[in-house]
């Protein structure tokens, strides 16, 4: 470009010289031109620079919005999935405690009666020590029952504690999946500040269901149900 | 009376399972997405279906969406025990025909009266 101005420039001195100023201001308008040319290359430059400084504030900003709600938000869904597997230990170990004396229990009867059992099969046992014994049997059967009910709750109470697998680990897929979103921002981030590659454009992707409420969370817009009762109340106003 | 248990999770399975077999249904069978729940569906047999919502590949929604609209399938009792519980959500599933809805987590006598009260109303 700078050889086609200086030839420009000799023409117009040589015109000048001519006193051609017919072909003086043809050549002024060609030189006038050129430098447009060059204007429009650098708005352009400019316009991409303006553009690239826009992607890297909004990636700026959605890092921004993240540490403001999204992370503070992990957090809390985090110690609600503590909250939840202390309270499953708890249900547990309760259920444990309580059954492990009601087992000890039955196996000090059992083997009580079971010796009383086998003096009476060798035929060592005086009519009256049978007599008590038939009681006790019979006493045993009756408490057996109330042991056997009892150990069969807090077998289902142990069985239903174990709910909590599902509800935590769908959130913690989701603590995970904003970990990883937050990781891909910080990326972007660390490309266009040192403006090697451009970033992806694409927005967050976000999960498509809510998933399991987590309390003072998920529950503050007052559109979820927080409970049992208030989606049957819900299902009965739709005619169930 | 045989029960399908849809659920991505496998000890929400097992507790389903187990509660079934406390309430005397013994014959389960079990999916883990909508997928793998249509071709058993389809086979025939299954007098039951528990779905969960969230679930990766086909979502109990769509399952339930996918029973309705086939013929020898859509008078299926569903009942649904998922962790969604916005009530935009409770309305999409009775909208798109489902029996019962038991949100996560659940009791043991919970499911045992919802399960109840759609037999009721199958056999009144």
């Amino acid at each position: 470009m700078n050889s086609d101005l200086l030839s420009l420039a000799r023409d117009l001195v040589s015109a000048l010289e001519r006193s051609d100023e017919a072909k003086a201001d043809e050549i002024l308008d060609q030189v006038a031109g050129l430098r447009e040319t060059q204007l429009f290359k650098e708005i352009g430059r400019l316009t991409r620079q303006l553009h690239d400084t826009m992607v890297s504030f909004s990636v700026d900003s959605k890092i921004a919005a993240m540490a403001e709600h999204d992370i503070p938000d992990a957090k809390e869904r985090l110690h609600y999935v503590i909250a939840m597997t202390e309270q499953a230990a708890d249900q547990t170990l309760t259920a444990v405690e309580e059954l492990m004396p009601v087992s000890d229990d039955l196996s000090a009867q059992i083997n009580q009666l079971s010796g009383q059992w086998s003096r009476f099969l060798d035929r060592e046992m005086p009519f009256e020590e049978f007599k008590a014994m038939s009681a006790d049997l019979s006493q045993y059967f009756e408490q057996s029952r109330a042991s056997l009910d009892k150990i069969q709750a807090g077998l289902s109470d142990i069985l239903m504690a174990q709910g909590f697998q599902d509800i935590t680990g769908q959130i913690i897929r989701r603590v995970i999946d904003l970990v990883q979103d937050l990781e891909g921002s910080m990326v972007n981030l660390i490309k266009i500040s040192s403006r090697k590659i451009s970033p992806s454009t694409g927005p967050a992707e976000h999960p498509e269901l809510p998933g399991p409420v987590v309390p003072g969370v998920d529950d503050r817009a007052g559109d979820v149900a927080t409970s049992q009762v208030d989606v049957d109340d819900l299902l009965s106003s739709l005619g169930f | 009376m045989r029960i399908l248990v849809v659920d991505d999770f496998s000890t929400m399975r097992r507790i389903v399972k187990n509660l079934l077999k406390d309430l005397g249904f013994t014959n389960t069978v079990e999916a883990d997405d909508g997928k793998t729940a249509l071709p058993i569906l389809e086979k025939g047999g299954v007098d039951f279906l528990i779905t969960d919502w969230n679930m990766p590949g086909m979502t109990g929604i769509d399952l339930l969406k996918a029973v309705r609209s086939s013929p020898h399938l859509a008078n299926l009792p569903v009942l649904m025990v998922t962790a969604e519980a916005k009530r935009e959500q409770i309305i999409m599933a009775a909208q798109a025909g489902v029996n019962g809805y038991v949100i996560k987590p659940f009791t043991a006598a919970t499911l045992k009266e919802k399960i109840e009260k759609i037999f009721e109303r199958i056999d009144g």
